[in-house]
């Protein structure tokens, strides 16, 4: 190798890297403004044109959501340009979803949940919206759509419910009855157990279901004011009413499905539809799960047992999804149009009678063509005293996925540490709290 | 060679000889002919382009990470951002119950790397090395799980753990009421379920750099220690593996990466449920997601770098030591 006399490299290959790293930088270059360009071209102005994000990725929904948007074009001659994201993706992705640029209407879920991101500013009112379609909803589900400040955020779309679902032939078949009462339910699962099957199917793998077995214990022992305070952080979780909660919860656990902590909540279903398990503490869109007709039309409900004179069964729990408006739409005017039509009974029964796991949430809504469950759902929640919508749509999202999720996974596995793991939720939620 | 041995002498002497102020000025002006304008303007936007990006994306985003985690932000809006001091840090340390494990589990990590499937890609290795027939098949059996993404390998053997339905319990016959095997959930098993698939791939990435570590010792080593009648493992153990040095340098850098950024196959395995708790886990839980602690998993993320620091920064020290040696 010969050096030049500077001590530089060769002048003729320094000025081909020379050129080659121009090169480079001029695609780097290009690069920039064509990723900008992503994030800004994806909606149009077009009057023609409602854009929405839709979280319903599994197949029946989207198939049933798709027809009412379809049916929404055919009567307003306004396309609906769908952008579906995998349901827990869209969940996780929503802060920065609603903070960059959103569609104009999306789909998420009444409670707490819908009342965060309005006070945030990330969704627009829409009472304009509710002076057209108010009339088409019962009292419960109006308060539900409303934010903090009173106003309307929320058009609700479909409710599902939560109970213990059980097979109508597995009843039948071994002359069960069923249960109202604590004490016949821990004898019904005895008796399970006596006739070789899995008493309560359970599967706690997304860490979320466990959430639905608390509530339902809570507020048919404490009541729907005292699921209220615990949820918004008042109450405390070392109350000796809490602790009751995960009493009785110990009292069932045994007969809960083992290996619960590696299972998903599909393959617990799959013990039902299997006729193993005698029962599953559930929402309604465990009927997603059965797919064969004689299968479903076998499956059936009732409300979790009473705990407590007190409150008997006079709260369901009703989550209900529907759509909200982004905070500032691209096509205001066909957003409205597409909300409006959104809370018509027509649109409503569209949906329930291609998926009927859920109920629609307006009682207006044609319920000619609801299966049987259907119709027992939607007694079920015309007739409650009070609707929750879980504990991770009533509470802060934070505090439940940082620190229930992995709390109540403790107590399951440990249920004789409850007193140290309320403590140490108790201390937890108090910094979550204190910090908003 | 006696050109490069010359060159710096003559650099240095240049501005020696010159008494008056006049040559240094003709020194720089020679780079300006031999640098263009354009030449300029290119080495300034190819040094310069790498460095916003590296400042921008490495440097600010770290050191902004380092500053929330004394704050806390919801995310929406800057305004919503309250200093808060080390209350982040405190309530990690005592509150946390996730905290502690997931640290433990780090370490377990680690040392499980080290002490298994590192040194059982050592041996494959030597037995590959051996030129055994079809060595390219066993070479590429062994490394095939490298290739495959950890998100890929968590799902796999996601599949063979499951409970119900799982390879493993059909096979043992424990899916059954009264016999169950929980290797996802249990937090005294998933640890160690999660740790074998990691193990599984772990050793192929190990395997290929102890292979090609092996192939850079000179065979007459070999050939001599065979004459003076040392047998296979003397060999190995006096000759071959004090060669190996440079690449069990490697080896340890690279599984304390490893253990230290474990996360897609848990993440996908049970998304750290109790037992398999980590902090990147823990990180990711508390900043994505419609929780966005942001304040609170950057305190998070402010530990696992320290913990990285505490690591690399004896190494970087030792590198540079031996290089100025050298």
């Amino acid at each position: 190798m010969q050096a030049s006399p500077s001590g530089s490299p060769l002048p003729g290959t320094s000025r081909r890297s020379l050129l080659r790293g121009l090169g480079g930088a001029a695609v780097l270059g290009a690069g920039i403004p064509l990723l900008s360009a992503c994030g800004g071209s994806g909606a149009s102005s077009d009057p023609k044109t409602v854009t929405l994000g839709s979280n319903q990725s599994d197949a029946v929904p989207k198939k049933a959501y798709g027809e009412i948007y379809t049916a929404f074009t055919k009567q307003s001659g306004i396309t609906v340009d769908v952008n579906t994201k995998d349901h827990n993706t869209f969940q996780e992705q929503i802060n920065s979803y609603l903070q960059g640029t959103p569609d104009d209407v999306f789909n998420w879920f009444a409670g707490y949940r819908m009342q965060f991101f309005a006070q945030k500013g990330l969704a627009s009112p829409i009472d304009d919206v509710w002076e057209k379609i108010g009339g088409n909803f019962p009292v419960a589900m109006q308060k539900l759509s409303k934010g903090a400040d009173g106003k309307y955020y929320f058009v609700p779309l479909t409710t599902s419910l939560w109970a213990v679902f059980y097979r109508r032939s597995v009843f039948k078949q071994y002359g069960y009855e069923v249960p109202t009462t604590w004490d016949q339910f821990i004898a019904l699962c005895k008796q399970m157990r006596k006739d070789k099957l899995v008493p309560i199917a359970f599967g706690d793998k997304d860490a979320w279901p466990a959430m639905g077995t608390f509530d339902q214990i809570n507020f048919r022992l404490n009541g729907y004011d005292f699921h209220v305070e615990l949820m918004a952080g008042k109450a405390s979780w070392t109350d000796s009413k809490v602790k009751a909660v995960f009493d009785h919860w110990s009292e069932i656990l045994p007969y809960h499905q083992e290996g619960f902590m590696g299972r998903t909540w599909q393959d617990a279903a799959q013990t039902l539809v299997s006729k193993k398990a005698g029962m599953y503490v559930f929402g309604s869109f465990v009927a997603q799960q059965f797919t064969a007709k004689a299968d479903l039309d076998d499956l059936d409900f009732f409300a979790f047992p009473e705990l407590s004179p007190e409150f008997g069964q006079d709260t369901v729990e009703a989550p209900t999804d529907g759509f909200m408006l982004s905070k500032a739409p691209k096509n205001k005017a066909g957003a409205t149009q597409l909300l409006e039509y959104l809370g018509t009974p027509a649109a409503e029964g569209i949906y329930v009678k291609s998926d009927s796991s859920l109920v629609a949430s307006s009682n207006k809504a044609d319920t000619s063509s609801y299966t049987p469950l259907q119709k027992k759902a939607f007694e079920m929640i015309s007739g409650a005293k009070n609707l929750t919508q879980f504990m991770d749509r009533d509470s802060r999202p934070d505090f439940t996925s940082t620190v229930m999720q992995p709390a109540l996974q403790n107590f399951l596995r440990n249920p004789k540490n409850v007193d140290s793991i309320l403590s140490s939720i108790e201390r937890q939620k108090k910094t979550i709290f204190a910090s908003a | 060679m006696s050109t490069e041995t010359k060159n710096p002498e003559t650099r240095k002497a240049a501005p020696l000889a010159s008494p008056s102020g006049a040559a240094p000025r003709k020194v720089p002006q020679g780079h300006r002919r031999l640098l263009t304008r354009r030449d300029r303007i290119t080495l300034g936007l190819m040094a310069g382009v790498p460095t916003i990006l590296h400042v921008a994306l490495v440097w600010l985003t770290a050191l902004a990470s380092i500053a929330l985690a004394f704050t806390t932000w919801d995310g929406i809006g800057f305004d919503s951002i309250k200093w808060v001091g080390v209350d982040n840090f405190r309530e990690l340390l005592t509150n946390n119950p996730q905290f502690w494990p997931a640290v433990q589990h780090n370490v377990i990590w680690f040392v499980v790397l080290i002490l298994l499937p590192t040194p059982f890609g050592l041996f494959l290795a030597v037995q590959l090395d051996k030129k055994i027939r079809f060595s390219r098949v066993y070479q590429t059996a062994f490394f095939l799980p490298v290739v495959m993404s950890m998100a890929v390998i968590g799902f796999v053997w996601q599949l063979i753990y499951n409970p119900d339905t799982g390879l493993i319990n059909s096979l043992i016959g424990a899916n059954e009421p009264g016999h169950y095997i929980d290797w996802i959930g249990d937090p005294d098993l998933n640890l160690w379920a999660v740790l074998v698939a990691a193990s599984w791939r772990h050793a192929g990435y190990m395997m290929i750099l102890y292979l090609a570590g092996l192939k850079g010792v000179d065979p007459s080593l070999r050939e001599a220690s065979s004459l003076d009648g040392a047998n296979e493992w003397q060999t190995f153990k006096n000759v071959i593996f004090p060669t190996l040095r440079p690449t069990n340098t490697i080896v340890l850098v690279v599984t304390i990466i490893e253990a230290l950024r474990a996360f897609d196959l848990v993440f996908v395995f049970n998304k750290g449920a109790q037992g398999t708790e980590l902090l990147s886990i823990l990180v990711t839980n508390n900043i994505i997601g419609e929780s966005s602690r942001i304040g609170y998993g950057s305190a998070i993320a402010v530990v696992l770098l320290l913990i990285s620091l505490v690591v690399i920064i004896p190494y970087l020290v030792s590198t540079f030591r031996k290089e100025r040696r050298a």
